[in-house]
Order: C-alpha cells, then structure tokens, then sequence
C-alpha cells in the first residue's frame, strides 16, 4: 500500500492549477514609512497596551525601570540585560522551566522594533528558556533606539528566518477580547510590556 | 437541520439577533480602520493573492521541500490522509510519550477532524486553552466563528458557566474578573501539561518553520513548558519565502480583529533542546478541492475570519446556524463541497452581496464560488423543488418581454387594490420579516419614455 505521503503528492500533482508568477517582493518600493518611526513605534505600542520609553543608555534604562511599580513589587525577577534591572534568581542555575513559574518581572532583550505595528523581534538565544518571554507577570524589552525599521518587509529582509528553534515577534501584552469583544489586557502571558528605545551602548 | 431552520431559530430572539449582528460588525469597523490606514492595502492583498497562487501551482514541491528543511530542524514529519489518520498518528505519539494530560491552543484543523472527543476515549486529558474556546469546550459548544469563538455568548453566559467549573462568585460577569480567572485556571494547566498542541498559520517552505498568531500567548506558553510539542496543519498552509510573511503578516490580524499585528507571531524551527517537535500535514478532502478549478482558490484561506464579521447572513443568523467547523462564506463553500447532502443550503444563505469577496485579505472570489456551488449543488440533484420551481418561473417571464411587461402591470395593480392578507400569508416567504416596497403607478419603460418625449 501506497504511504499516505506519497497517495497525497501524487494527488496533488494530478490536479496542480496553471503555473503563476512568485511576485518579487523585493521590488517593491512603496511600502509604507514614516518619517519619525520611532514615534510612530511609540504611538502604535501605546494602542496595543504597551509603553515605549526612549532613554539615553542603559543606566537611564536602569533608573527608569526602578522607579516601575509593576519593578518594585516584584518578588521574583530577573534581567538578561546588564545594567538593567537585576536577578533575585540564578537563570543560568534553572534547568527546568517550569521554575520560572512564578517570575513576576523579566527584562529583556529585542533585536529590532517595527514601527507600523509595535512588534519587537526578539529570540531564544538571548534567554536560557524562552517560556520567559510568555511566563513573567510583567516583563520588559530593551531595543537599540536606532533599530527601528517602518514596516515588517524591511524587518524580514533582515532576518535570518530559521536559525532559531523559537524566534518572533511581540507587540504589547498579552491580550483577549474572547468575552463579549471586552478587551481585556493579561490574558495567559505578561500583563504589561515596556519596550525601552535606549540611544547609545546597545547592540543589535 | 438546514440553516433557514436553525438560523430562524436563531433570530426568534430578536434582541440577541441584534446584539450578535453589532458585535460582528464593530470588529468589521475596526478592521476598515486599520485596512485604511495603510496606503498600500489593495496591493498587499493582490500580492498575497498572487504568492497563494503560485504556491498553489507548486504546491507538492513546496511540501517536499518544506519536509525536507523541517527534518533537518529536527522536526518529525507526519502525513495524514484523512481526519481518522490525523488523530490516530496525534494518539500514538502521545501515547509513546505517556501523555495524560495535553493543552491546546486554537485549530480549525483540529476541530475539523474532531480531535478532542478522539481523545478524551483514549483516556488523555484535552484542555483547549484559548480563552473563547475554553470557554465553548466547558460549556459542551463549538466555536461558533474561527477567530472569536466564544461570540455568540454573553458575559452573563460566561458568568454562569465559570461560577460552575472555575468556582467564580455567583452572578458576576465583569470581563476582566471572568479573565482573571481562567488565566489562574488556565496557568496551573499550562504548568503540568505533558504536552501542547497547537495549530499552524503559515508554514515555510524554504525555512522549514511553521508560524503561530495569538493574542493571549496561549500556544507559546502550551508549547514552551512540556518537552512535546505537537502542530497540526492542513497542507495549503505553505508559503514559499519567509519574506512572504511580511505581506500575510500584515494583512492577517488587520483583517481579523483590527489589530496592527497579533500579539505574539512566534516562528518555530524545529524542537528546543532535548524535545521534540512534530508536524502532522493533513489533507481531509484539500486534494479534491484543487482538483475543482472553481473551487480551489478557496484553499487560499487564512482562516482571518473577515468574510464572516461583514456577511449580513451570518452576523444575524450566528454560526451554529451553519453546522459546519468552518462557518459564513468561507464555510460554506468548503463544507458543501466535503458534506453536499448535509449541507446543501449552505450557499443560500447568501443574497451574493459580495461584501465578504471585498474584504477577503487574499481575495477569495467568495460570492462567485458562493454561486457555482448553488450550481454543483444543483448537479448533484440536491436542490429543492420549490427553489427550483420560482427559478423557472422567473427565468420564463424574464426572458419574454410581454409576458414581463404584463406581470408588471399586473403586480402594480393588485399590490395597491388587494387586501392586506391577500399579500401577507403563508405563500409569501419574503413578507415574513419584511414589508414590500410601494407598488408605483407607472412602470420604469413608462417612466423612462415619458421623460425621454419630455427632454427632447
């Protein structure tokens, strides 16, 4: 008997429609821009419930961050970022992720921002377990402030697609609106997201 | 049932049939907001128009090449004919991996082969972890649309059902609390999940990754704490480029719900470390469908959910009128086509307004396939006589211009001059909700004339 793999191939090549162009989408060149992106980024970010904070290093980022209530009245938190925040828990010491549970604040690292929808590129190199991107009660992104593309044609021509197990974009908090179309911020991931824009010392 | 059946059902209620049309149509205003602030919208949707066809054309080169570059992530690779193979390759990797208890984020797919029931009789644990579908599997439903399925339940609904299973204060149906609570219930579930399952939204061929949407970050969470993560998809979700993604990526949440983008869009390239990540790539009749030239741009979906919050039918009939895993114009072409005897009226609900063809982000030609299915339909001999009949009857008189022009003076005549019961019976379908219009005196070649002797 024929596997099921090759029964649906051989269907497939039966009935293939017409050939039609791929469309060269690196030939476009009127996709939307803006002529201030990054406040463009902030007034989106501040649509999907997030908050953009543009700081001129990572020490204002620091600053910032201590003077955060969601910060200070974390038990648990931790920061890939240094100089940002700090950790009450050893990252490097958790083999299983279901400890991080109970994280109430992360920060951590983006890659890049997109400035017509707020999402923030971020990947699981920068992070022993990527459940700390979705875990955290509350988490924070910190982005090189010169990192902020118009729109997600210019992010994927710079992104190596598939050269991490989990990478992806995040824009704002979690969300749901699955009771009566009632948005409702905190769904299953962070409850708040801040995405610190910071100027100078931050590399990709 | 047929849908008129259920859908009169439905609108018995009045208040809720009005209520469940405004909530449908304030996500089709967010969704006008965000399409027009994007100068370049038109040419988004021709493009992925254009890059669904093309990978249609090569649609088996695009699966071998995306299993070839899956397995080289590390993914296993399963293909399923059928929905009865679907859930029995799902079932045996659970059950190699001793799997009690498994979370799931959203998938159509999933419902379509009926997973869940499939399942819970082999004794595995199924928690549906999106919020509106935790919400319909506590209550014994399906999701009644793709995107939002929860919507035909009010909060007070909600309320009820969650003070029972979830233990929440009687009567209470803020949003915000009820969330607040699944989100604990839902948490201690995500923690001791043996595996997640989730859907798919695009799968690249050239990569070899699949790409998962969500706004509560459900399928992250289900998939990055236990060691099994298991996608179902069916086979037109292939997209050739990871660059395609900017242009389906922009079109999919704004069309959904408004959104600029989804909250998360998470890109997974094979298993984390020291786990295991498996594809199972399903057919279930997508084969039959591209044989159908008519039919099978309808396979270009992404399952956004547009053509159902503009459909005038569906907003006001609700989607369990349907009886279909995919409801509203979409569903109902992909169901007759599987099921035609069960739901042959499917494209009837329907007056071919095209509404859902203009607001198709890969523009489906939703209305057109809408009336050919009336058409295959028709061939399979599944049309009622009494459809068929007025459709005689009206293609006799509009094909002879006397007989036309008599039946008008007629019509224009007694509509005025008859009693009121003599127009509003039970013969009269169409005068059950609505009043005609005014009969006028002249007819419009009298009108036209009249005004043309006038002019001159």
């Amino acid at each position: 008997m024929a596997s099921s793999r090759d029964m649906i191939l051989r269907k497939i090549r039966s009935a293939l429609p017409q050939s039609s162009p791929l469309p060269d989408l690196s030939a476009v060149t009127n996709w939307q821009t803006f002529d201030d992106p990054i406040e463009q980024f902030s007034a989106v970010l501040k649509f999907v419930g997030g908050e953009a904070v543009q700081v001129k290093d990572l020490a204002a980022a620091d600053a910032h961050l201590r003077t955060q209530k969601h910060w200070r009245d974390g038990k648990i938190r931790c920061s890939v970022v240094a100089g940002v925040g700090d950790s009450t828990i050893q990252l490097d010491a958790i083999d299983d992720p279901h400890e991080l549970e109970n994280v109430d604040f992360a920060v951590l690292r983006g890659h890049f921002a997109v400035a017509e929808n707020a999402a923030v590129w971020v990947t699981d190199d920068t992070v022993r377990h990527r459940v700390l991107f979705f875990i955290p009660q509350h988490i924070a992104i910190v982005v090189p402030a010169r990192q902020v593309v118009n729109n997600l044609h210019e992010a994927y021509a710079r992104i190596p697609v598939g050269q991490h197990a989990f990478a992806g974009f995040i824009s704002g908090p979690s969300k749901t609106a699955d009771i009566e179309q009632s948005l409702v911020i905190g769904a299953h991931g962070a409850r708040s997201l801040l995405v610190y824009l910071v100027d100078d010392g931050v590399d990709q | 049932m047929s849908h008129p059946a259920l859908a009169q059902q439905f609108i018995a209620n009045r208040e809720r049939s009005h209520w469940h049309d405004k909530a449908l149509w304030f996500v089709r205003e967010k969704r006008d907001r965000m399409a027009a602030a994007v100068p370049e919208w038109e040419q988004l949707r021709e493009t992925a128009s254009a890059i669904k066809a093309h990978t249609q054309s090569r649609l088996a080169e695009y699966l071998e090449q995306f299993e070839a570059n899956a397995q080289k992530h590390g993914v296993v690779i399963h293909w399923a004919a059928d929905a009865d193979e679907h859930n029995r390759i799902v079932l045996g990797i659970l059950q190699r991996h001793k799997v009690q208890r498994l979370v799931k984020s959203k998938s159509m797919l999933t419902e379509e082969c009926h997973l869940n029931p499939f399942l819970e009789k082999h004794g595995i644990e199924v928690v549906d972890t999106d919020l509106g579908e935790r919400i319909v599997q506590l209550r014994h439903e399906t999701p009644s649309h793709i995107v939002l399925p929860a919507i035909h339940i009010k909060k007070e609904e909600v309320g009820d059902c969650f003070h029972e299973h979830l233990g929440t204060v009687k009567g209470a149906a803020d949003p915000a609390y009820l969330t607040e609570a699944a989100r604990q219930h839902l948490r201690e579930r995500f923690c001791t999940a043996d595996a997640g399952l989730t859907g798919v939204n695009f799968a690249i061929a050239e990569t070899g990754g699949i790409v998962i949407c969500t706004n509560e970050g459900n399928a992250d969470l289900g998939v990055s704490l236990p060691r099994l993560h298991i996608a179902s998809m069916g086979i037109e979700k292939l997209i050739p480029r990871a660059a395609d993604l900017g242009v389906f990526l922009r079109l999919l949440a704004r069309s959904a719900t408004g959104q600029p983008i989804t909250t998360y869009s998470s890109h997974f390239h094979g298993p984390r470390e020291g786990c295991e990540l498996h594809i199972v790539m399903v057919d279930n009749g997508r084969t039959e469908i591209l044989k159908m030239p008519e039919f099978r741009r309808s396979l270009n979906c992404i399952r956004c959910g547009a053509c159902m919050n503009t459909c005038p039918v569906y907003r006001r009939s609700g989607g369990h009128s349907y009886e279909a895993t995919v409801p509203g114009p979409i569903g109902s072409i992909l169901t007759p086509i599987q099921t035609p005897e069960k739901h042959s009226t499917l494209p009837f609900a329907c007056s071919l307004c095209g509404s859902c063809t203009d607001v198709c982000p890969v523009k489906i030609d939703l209305h057109h396939q809408l009336f050919a299915m009336r058409g295959f339909l028709d061939r399979k001999r599944l049309i009622g006589g009494s459809k068929k009949l007025s459709m005689k009857i009206v293609s006799a008189v509009l094909s002879r211009t006397w007989l036309f022009n008599a039946l008008g003076l007629c019509a224009r005549t007694t509509l005025r001059l008859l009693p009121r019961f003599m127009i509003y019976n039970p013969l009269n379908a169409w005068g059950r909700q609505r009043e005609l219009p005014e009969a006028p005196r002249k007819s419009f070649r009298q009108q036209f004339a009249e005004r043309e002797k006038r002019d001159s």
